[in-house]
């Protein structure tokens, strides 16, 4: 039933269009049903969870190489499956109404929904290798959203952005994936987990680590790779609000929390995460305060609160894994929720300017409740999901020791910042006198305002009823994650201890922030127009590098003289042929002359004088002619080889091979010379004369060994008893490797069609003439043929 | 009889590349038959020489009675043969096209696909 | 080309050779010949037809058009292949039945049947090239 699931949201996508073009926008409400299906299948996994289940499946794919298409759900995929349903359902349903009467609207569908299926399939992977394409395809899907209005330069920079850090991350966590399974001979995830300690002993554990570390921190956007997220705002709103924020950008911090059973509890572990994490908190914070649209300081936040939960993921203690498994919990309900309300103040209003939005409260209620709702939450004010998140990471990284206090200190400082912006964000385009806007304000329809009402009430909800939530979500979840069964006893009722102290002053300097806030955005943009360079700059200048270098490397490789492409290939040809055999020191005994009956040393001769007669013909019909000697010489030796058929094939063919030249060449008026100058004649002749007689050495060296008659033996064998046929060649061809023989007699007809196409094509010049008798003559028609 | 046709091969091998390192695409045409010439022969030679018997079980016998050719590679280059002429009889074709339609047969003047002085590709998205 | 001679012996010729070409054909398996060199000399028979008397006589000759038999040919190779399904064994195993005709045992097989193909392959790309290239002679 689960595997099957898997297969649901591609299945959606494939009737997407079709659907789409039938129903207009209203197909939402039905594509809507296949993620609130699978939603309502993994609520029946809930309770097992709960109870300490794990629950796997699959099928075996190469069981030679022990590799399998498995899927395992535990608190953690549970999680994540239940996010990516769930918010699924609601960003399709908000789809609906963003993008309605937009003419791709059925395109855009079908890519959310297959992103919906890769993202899915990534959480509920078991094996290596399936993570692995899962995750390469959230790439490739999220490629496809960010370039979605591909009519723009920036959406195509954003998306090709996009596509190549987070799949040169793909392929470093492949590297590392592959490292792993070499070091531990697992391929699963749920046997690693088990098995930590191998991993961790190992050697190779740091080169793993890193690895796996490229891969994570790419696709999470950790500071200094976090460029392409901003950019990939480029995309319409539902992408940034599921993809961005949600759930894509969150795998990363998934495959950390999934190894950490695995991978954690180490030196580098808890150093290179909390450090990194860190980083990009306070780099994500500080750009989110310089930035005036709406979308980029929730993007910047987004990144942050990437930062705060790698940072927790990584601090080692028990408390804080809880607070980061509640924390991206709460943070996938607030911001996708705050997402959609800025892509409705957006689609409202027509801009996403802070600056030139205020008083739209009454204009936009539904979305200014939800909005409130949201910044409450990810403000951590009580009685919002948000609010046990924060409590609890502040248990988990409140101690004396200076490396603690100084996260502690980061924590306080991010968290202070993202409830200045969740706020400006909030009550900025809301509150004040009213703003002259583009467009009349005015609230959507209700597939605009349902998502974000939902998932605002539903941070409410989750933290009213916390004890349920946590025994059913929380705890499985911080249980995978830890490795071991966790009891998360927080509430909404405040308790007085250092972490609400801790809350108290975030509360508090979030709200110096706020007042601030106009200060700290002109200060923010003006030390970074002093630093002037950043990563984006870089990609574009590695990218315009790469373009130049392979420019020149082309040119000088391929300089569109074919002479100078033959003979490198032949002096190749020679240095492989002899460099090998020097370097082993295998050239072959010198042969004793041969003994032949006089008639094959005539044949020979023939054979060899044809050739030569090739060479110097004069004019075209001597070269025929002794094209026709060689190979009616060589029928003949085959005649004396004892190899009838071929002799017969060959005189065939060389017969029709002097017909068709003929006929061809008498339509040629060519200069019967080859005018060679003599330098040419010369080099060319050396590597001629090389190459044959590398061919003659090797030929002598593969002669001298001991023949493998093996497979003769077989079809001497049981060409009578197995195929009934006397003639063994005939049965090796039609019989014993028939296959081979379909294939080729495949390509003989496959020339066929294409030497009848090329001929039919009419000339060029002909047509041209035809249609414009002047200019086309010079000018090369691509589309000939 | 092995190393007389290895010496042959050898021979192939050197009038068909020398053939093809011409500037024309009539003789680059005729190395290429040669070509395959050459290459059916080492093909046949490496799997031994025996003279004069071919790979035939007289009839009312279940195995060959005496020593004969190696029918192995006779299969390989029975159908190499074929192909190589169907591929032969493609170039040749396409020789004759681009003759007409470009009115050169030398190489150095068929510069359609790779055009001098190309201009730089452009730099962005 | 078009000698008074040569175009008296062509058609008797043509038809010799195709004759000889089926009968190169079927006793491929157990003497010298095959599907390829029949094919070979049934196009190469096709060809000097073409020269003697130009192409159009062939084209009426041989009804079809030669890609098509080409790939009729190729048809029946498949189908040859795929008869190994019924027996439910590996796609191509040869599949031999004996029925008798007027009292003569026939050997019948599939292996034979991928032979045909095979002639019908090689004589139908050979011969449509070869047309085509005499064609252009004329034009």
């Amino acid at each position: 039933m689960t595997f099957y699931a898997l297969f649901v949201p591609f299945v959606a996508a494939i009737f997407a269009p079709a659907l789409t073009r039938l129903f207009k926008h209203n197909a939402a409400w039905i594509l809507a049903l296949a993620p609130a299906g699978l939603f309502l299948h993994f609520l029946g996994f809930v309770e097992g969870v709960a109870a300490g289940e794990r629950f796997t499946g699959g099928v075996r794919w190469l069981p030679s190489f022990n590799v399998n298409f498995s899927w395992f759900v535990d608190g953690l995929s549970l999680t994540f499956a239940l996010l990516i349903s769930g918010i699924g359902t609601l960003i399709v349903l908000y789809s609906g109404g963003y993008l309605k009467g937009h003419r791709h609207q059925g395109r855009f569908f079908s890519f959310i929904l297959m992103f919906m299926g890769a993202m899915q399939g990534l959480v509920l992977s078991d094996s290596f290798l399936m993570l692995f394409v899962f995750w390469e395809l959230t790439s490739i899907t999220s490629f496809l959203l960010i370039g979605f209005n591909h009519a723009e330069e920036r959406s195509r920079r954003s998306a090709i952005q996009a596509l190549v850090v987070t799949g040169l991350g793909g392929l470093s966590l492949l590297a590392g994936l592959l490292m792993i399974w070499n070091i531990t001979g697992l391929s699963e995830l749920s046997l690693l987990l088990a098995s930590g300690d191998l991993l961790r002993d190992s050697p190779f554990y740091l080169a793993a680590f890193v690895l796996v570390l490229g891969g994570c921190f790419t696709k999470s956007a950790q500071f200094p790779l976090h460029f392409w997220l901003p950019n990939a705002m480029e995309a319409p709103t539902p992408v940034s609000a599921y993809l961005h924020s949600a759930t894509m950008v969150k795998a990363g911090v998934y495959l950390l929390m999934r190894l950490n059973p695995a991978m954690g509890d180490t030196v580098p572990w808890e150093t290179v995460l909390p450090v990194f994490g860190g980083a990009t908190l306070i780099a994500g914070t500080l750009l989110a305060v310089r930035q005036t649209d709406l979308k980029l300081m929730l993007a910047y936040t987004t990144m942050a609160s990437l930062g705060l939960l790698v940072m927790l993921t990584g601090f080692g203690t028990e408390k804080a894994i809880e607070g980061a498994i509640l924390y991206l919990v709460a943070h996938s309900m607030f911001k996708g929720c705050l997402f959609m309300v800025a892509g409705n103040v957006d689609h409202g209003t027509g801009t996403r300017d802070i600056t030139r939005l205020g008083g739209l409260m009454t204009a936009m209620p539904l979305t200014f409740g939800a909005a409130i709702l949201a910044a409450l939450s990810m403000g951590g004010l009580p009685p919002f999901f948000g609010f046990l998140a924060k409590e609890e990471m502040y248990y988990g990284l409140a101690s004396l020791d200076p490396w603690s206090l100084t996260f502690l200190a980061v924590a306080m400082v991010g968290n202070g910042l993202m409830f200045a912006v969740g706020f400006a964000v909030a009550i900025k385009p809301f509150f004040g006198p009213k703003v002259e806007t583009p467009e009349h304000p005015h609230e959507g329809p209700v597939l605009l305002w349902a998502g974000p009402v939902v998932l605002a009430v539903a941070g409410l909800f989750s933290a009213l009823f916390s004890s349920e939530f946590h025994r059913l979500i929380s705890n499985p979840m911080a249980g995978a994650v830890a490795g071991h069964d966790a009891d998360i006893t927080i509430s909404v009722v405040p308790h007085l201890g250092t972490a609400l102290y801790l809350s108290l002053a975030t509360v508090a300097l979030g709200i110096a922030f706020y007042l601030g806030f106009d200060r700290l955005r002109s200060g923010m943009a003006g030390l970074l127009t002093a630093i002037g360079w950043g990563p984006d700059r870089g990609f574009d200048q590695v990218i315009d590098g790469i373009v130049r270098l392979s420019t020149v490397v082309t040119r000088w490789v391929q300089n569109g003289r074919m002479e100078y492409y033959v003979t490198a290939t032949f002096i190749l040809l020679v240095l492989a042929i002899f460099i090998p055999m020097g370097l082993a020191d295998e050239w072959p005994e010198l042969p004793e002359f041969p003994t032949l009956f006089f008639y094959e040393w005539a044949v020979i001769l023939i054979a060899a004088l044809g050739l030569l007669a090739v060479v110097w013909a004069k004019d075209r019909l001597t070269a025929i002619v002794s094209l026709g000697i060689q190979g009616f010489a060589v029928a003949v030796l085959f005649m004396l080889m004892g190899a009838p058929d071929l002799s017969f094939t060959q005189f065939m063919v060389e017969t029709l091979s002097v017909v068709i030249l003929a006929l061809a060449m008498t339509r040629l008026r060519l200069s019967p010379q080859d005018p060679r100058s003599w330098a040419q004649f010369f080099l060319d002749g050396a590597i001629a004369l090389a190459s044959g007689a590398g061919f003659t050495l090797l030929l002598l060296a593969v002669l001298a060994t001991e023949f493998n008659a093996e497979l003769t033996e077989f079809f001497n064998t049981y060409s009578v008893q197995i195929a009934h046929g006397r003639n063994i060649v005939n049965v090796i061809l039609v019989d014993f490797r028939g296959i081979d023989t379909f294939g080729e007699i495949a390509v003989v007809m496959v020339s066929g069609l294409a030497i009848l196409a090329l001929i039919r094509v009419l000339p060029k010049r002909r047509a041209a003439n035809a249609a414009a008798p002047t200019k086309e003559v010079a000018e090369p028609i691509q589309e000939a043929g | 009889m092995e190393t007389a046709m290895a010496i042959l091969t050898g021979l192939f091998f050197a009038v068909s590349i020398y053939l093809m390192l011409s500037r024309h695409i009539i003789r680059i045409l005729l190395g290429v038959a040669i070509l395959s010439n050459a290459v059916n022969l080492t093909i046949f030679t490496n799997g031994r020489i025996t003279r004069e018997v071919p790979p035939i079980i007289p009839e009312g016998k279940a195995f060959p009675v005496e020593a004969v050719a190696n029918p192995l590679p006779q299969a390989l280059v029975l159908t190499a043969i074929v192909i190589a002429f169907a591929f032969f009889a493609f170039l040749l074709v396409l020789v004759f096209r681009s003759y007409q339609e470009l009115g050169t047969d030398d190489t150095d003047e068929m510069r359609e696909a790779e055009p001098p002085n190309e201009p730089a590709p452009p730099l962005g998205y | 080309m078009r000698t008074l001679i040569f175009r008296s012996v062509a058609p008797y010729l043509s038809s010799l050779m195709i004759l000889f070409s089926i009968f190169v054909l079927l006793r491929g398996h157990n003497e010298p010949g095959g599907g390829f060199i029949g094919g070979l000399i049934a196009a190469s028979a096709m060809a000097i037809y073409g020269i003697a008397f130009g192409v159009s006589p062939v084209r009426r000759a041989i009804r079809f058009h030669p890609m098509a038999l080409s790939g009729f040919g190729l048809f029946l190779a498949s189908v040859a292949g795929i008869l190994s399904v019924f027996p439910g064994v590996p796609f191509l195993t040869g599949l031999w039945i004996y029925p008798e005709v007027f009292g003569v045992e026939l050997a019948l097989s599939t292996p034979l049947v991928f032979d045909i193909g095979v002639y019908f392959v090689v004589f139908g790309s050979i011969t449509s090239t070869a047309l085509a290239l005499e064609e252009r002679e004329r034009d």
